[in-house]
């Protein structure tokens, strides 16, 4: 079946079977491979994007289902070079090591201060509970995210 | 005039960020699993469902006939040596006949995609006569040719006795290392016989070696290229798909790619080794070591890996990092039919370190002084013997002052809620907050860095100077820990030039810089990378009559005498050295002797809450001091503490493989369970810095120590929290509920 989505800003048509996962498509056919499979399961979190609005897991999204749907990936955070102020603090704070599930969390910290905020800490905590780190015990992220939430609105 | 020492950013001691840090968090960094080729076909693996088994019969026809297909090996297709393995060549590069663990590869296709590789892969027919598998370490122990390696160790005198004698047998589970990125490579012929691969590794020279011999090939026609990989933790020190991609990719002459699902990567690498350790301590009326006896069983699966220097390691450092003159240990690590084990963080000392911290809480108890009054009155430091070995501690080994760090943090303050996210029941609202109790333990740990046992470690780095800046040829892995930043940082900080780059080198333009394990490559690659970068300066300086190198030349007495066009006159200039620790000996036949490069001890203190109605835990908070030599970078130092204690609290908590008669009962994300945000405790970390012997700046590794005494410090918690005698890591519910 051909989909038409619209991925960072940009309509796309890809051809696909309906029931290949939003994931495989933004990562093998769209040359988007921000987005990782690591568990493919929906337990991890490092294949998140926002569709319509809400934070997915990419993994578990049939592409067949996507039809007319707006995607952000982690390609779309950033403004061209400029840094989305969660991937700022992220790389300020240290909060990157293998980075194998950074793209996940940067798109899970954008959705969660697009909808509040000044999340408190463990606000932060709860909205990345699905997001699953294995390099820095969460610590270095959390220092990150905190400094945007003290500032109020990362815009 | 004035002169004023020049500085440049980013200089050790500083929080430089990473280079790969923004292509990481824009999603621009090439990981193995995103890379692709023209023609490339996609691999698969067709595994045994059997822990153990005879192969009746292994029919591939099916597959081949596919459409699509475009090759499909088993062992008879490998061309050389059929068996791999760092440390003694004994697994099969494909099933030879016989199945020796639930998940054993047996036969590899190559396809155009990767369905079509998956499909083929079932298509294949084999049959199978189930065995009776080797499942329980204590048989394989008393049976003839199962033992991978046995280390009797007796120091002092073995008649000594104590007034005070504590006794436990304390176990701890099969762990993975879970890194989110799972095994992936790609193999590209090079159209003359030859291959180049990119595969999740850490350390290239130890796979070319291993693939070369299996390939049948000579060394020059093979190229391991280091690349993007997501996590190791010891997961990648041995073989997984790199001779399979490699193969495929010669028959079929085109490039071969495979990533494995995250079942696949459960069953494809070797995981912490599942021990039993009986163990009995005998101290004076104090509390003072008198005696140590233990026995320690580790269970190495069905191949060797690097199971004899992890049984080594337990072996080693039973004591921890404490004084004792009469020790005798048995260890014994063996084959069974049970998943793979080999390195993961820690390496043989987090399972001794849980069953040695338990008894030393247990020993304070009965003499009845503090847990922290017990580990400073045994405190093994610099000029000490290691109470196994006997070998003296050269080097920092400030163990005292690490115990004193830890107890200057204050303790945390944490007020009574009801919010059920920060309930050991979660938002399941499970628990009453009336029922929470709450506890706190210590745990201290002492762990050998870089490799022991007279191995032949070494580094090599090339530094050159162009008139773009340093450049860092290298052929170590960075897995995600940081070196690249303190590589470039080494670098600068000698030389005085601010723009470094770190470029990483294929084992044809290198020699090996060792493993990405052992806590070793800050201080060995790091070293490397210091010594080229002292060398080279000296050589600049002497050429051009300087006393000081900076960005934009060489000055003598602040008047600049040679331009860095005039250095680089030739292009550019560089050193090229090969780096290597304090040498290490063999011991003897009563594991007497100096094996070990250098020590770093490390200290942890962790507070819980229970919920012992349910047998629910929440680790509220886990403070440590740790013993780093000196501290390169700050921020990546806290990130390898807190990453560290992360893997530790999962290993205490909620960390592990279920297996049953060999089969991996968990192998998903959904049912192995790893800690989450929510499950992440706060932590204070605190650097003690007093230099070692050897290393850049008397720096220490510092990627394994979080790891190891933080499990014990979680579980002596839950202890002080509910009274109960818990000697199982991890702890479960039932064993808090005493069902």
């Amino acid at each position: 079946m051909i989909v038409t989505l619209n991925v960072n800003g940009e309509e796309k048509s890809v051809t696909a079977a309906g029931w290949e996962s939003l994931l495989n498509v933004l990562h093998d056919d769209l040359g988007l491979p921000g987005s990782k499979g690591a568990c493919e399961q929906g337990e991890c979190g490092s294949c998140s994007v926002i569709l319509d609005d809400t934070l997915v897991c990419s993994c578990l999204v049939m592409i067949g289902s996507c039809e007319g749907s707006d995607v952000t990936t982690v390609e779309g955070v950033a403004d061209g070079v400029e840094l989305h102020p969660v991937q700022q603090a992220m790389l300020q704070s240290a909060g990157v090591q293998c980075g194998f599930c950074t793209p996940g969390f940067v798109v899970a910290a954008k959705h969660l201060f697009d909808h509040n905020p000044s999340p408190t800490a463990i606000d932060i905590a709860e909205a990345l509970s699905g997001n699953i780190c294995r390099c820095t015990g969460y610590g270095a992220i959390l220092r990150g995210l905190e400094t945007l939430a003290a500032d109020g609105r990362p815009q | 005039m004035t002169t004023v020492a020049h500085r440049v950013a980013g200089r050790i001691g500083e929080s430089a960020l990473r280079p790969d840090g923004i292509p990481k968090l824009t999603g621009n960094f090439a990981y193995i699993s995103d890379l692709v080729a023209d023609r490339m076909l996609w691999g698969a693996t067709r595994r045994s469902p059997h822990a153990h088994a005879r192969m009746t019969r292994l029919d591939v026809a099916p597959a081949l006939a596919m459409a699509g297909v475009v090759a499909v090996l088993t062992q008879e297709d490998v061309p050389g040596n059929p068996r791999f393995g760092q440390v003694e060549q004994d697994q099969p590069v494909l099933c030879d006949g016989t199945a020796r663990y639930w998940g054993e590869p047996v036969a590899v296709v190559a396809a155009d995609d990767p369905e079509t590789a998956r499909l083929a892969a079932a298509a294949i027919i084999v049959e199978w006569e189930p065995l009776e598998p080797f499942s329980d370490p204590e048989v394989a122990a008393e049976t003839e040719g199962q033992v991978i390696r046995q280390i009797r160790i007796e120091r002092g005198d073995l008649q000594a006795s104590g007034s005070i004698v504590v006794e436990g047998i304390y176990e701890t589970a099969t762990q993975d290392q879970a890194p989110l990125g799972p095994e992936a490579g790609l193999a590209i012929p090079d159209g003359s016989g030859g291959v180049d691969l990119y595969a999740t590794t850490q350390w290239v020279h130890v796979d070319h070696s291993q693939i070369v011999d299996c390939l049948g090939l000579t060394p020059d026609q093979v190229r391991c290229h280091p690349a993007g990989i997501g996590g190791a933790f010891g997961s990648r020190e041995d073989i997984s798909l790199h001779i399979h991609l490699c193969l495929l990719a010669n028959i079929t002459d085109r490039p071969v790619k495979m990533v494995y699902n995250r079942t696949e990567s459960f069953v494809g690498h070797v995981k912490r080794h599942p021990s039993r350790m009986e163990y009995r301590h005998e101290s004076d009326d104090d509390g003072k070591l008198i005696k140590v006896s233990a026995r320690v069983v580790l269970d190495g699966g069905a191949y060797a890996h690097t199971s004899e220097a992890v049984i080594a390691n337990a072996a080693f450092f039973v004591v921890g990092p404490y004084n004792c003159d009469n020790v005798e240990v048995d260890a014994i690590v063996v084959r069974t039919n049970n998943p793979p084990t080999g390195a993961m963080r820690g390496f043989g000392v987090v399972q001794v370190c849980f069953a040695h911290e338990s008894q030393m809480d247990k020993l304070a108890s009965t003499v009845g002084i503090g847990p922290v009054e017990v580990r400073r009155i045994n405190a093994l430091e610099t000029g000490d013997r290691l109470a196994t070995s006997g070998q003296i501690i050269e080097g920092s080994l400030p163990t005292r002052r690490v115990l004193d760090a830890l107890e200057s943090i204050p303790m945390p303050v944490v007020e009574a809620t009801d919010d059920p996210r920060l309930l050991p029941g979660g938002t399941g609202r499970t628990t009453d907050p009336s029922s929470v109790k709450r506890g706190v333990g210590y745990g201290l740990s002492l762990k050998n860095l870089a490799f022991s046992e007279a191995f032949d470690d070494f580094a090599e780095a090339r530094v050159v100077l162009t008139t773009a800046g340093i450049e860092i040829h290298t052929a170590a892995m960075e897995v995600g820990q940081g070196l690249v930043t303190v590589c470039q940082q080494i670098a600068r900080t000698v030389l005085g030039i601010e723009k470094a780059a770190v470029v990483f080198e294929d084992t044809s333009k290198i020699g090996s810089a060792g493993s990405t394990s052992a806590s070793r490559q800050t201080q060995m690659t790091g070293g490397a990378v210091h010594l080229a970068s002292v060398q080279l300066l000296e050589k600049i300086l002497i050429d051009h009559d300087g006393d000081e190198l900076r960005d934009d030349g060489v000055y003598r007495d602040g008047q600049r005498t040679a331009t860095i066009e005039q250095i680089c006159a030739d292009g550019s200039v560089e050193q090229w050295v090969r780096f290597q620790h304090p040498p290490t000996g063999e011991v003897d036949d009563k594991g007497q002797g100096n094996p070990h490069a250098g020590f770093a001890v490390a200290a942890h203190r962790a507070v819980v809450e229970v919920d012992d109605e349910l047998g629910l835990v929440r680790v509220i908070r886990v403070d440590t001091a740790q013993d780093v030599g000196k501290v390169l970078n700050p921020k990546a130092a806290i990130g390898q503490i807190e990453g560290g204690i992360m893997q530790g609290v999962g290993l205490a908590v909620m960390e592990e493989v279920v297996v049953d008669a060999g089969v991996i009962k968990n192998p998903t994300f959904t049912d192995y369970l790893l800690p989450t945000f929510l499950d992440a405790p706060s932590i204070e970390a605190r650097f003690v810095e007093e230099p070692d012997h050897w290393g850049p700046f008397g720096a220490k590794g510092i990627g394994e120590p979080p790891t190891i005494s933080s499990t014990p410090a979680v579980i002596a918690a839950i202890r002080d929290a509910t009274g109960k005698d818990l000697t199982r890591a991890p702890v479960r519910p039932q064993d808090i509920v005493g069902l």
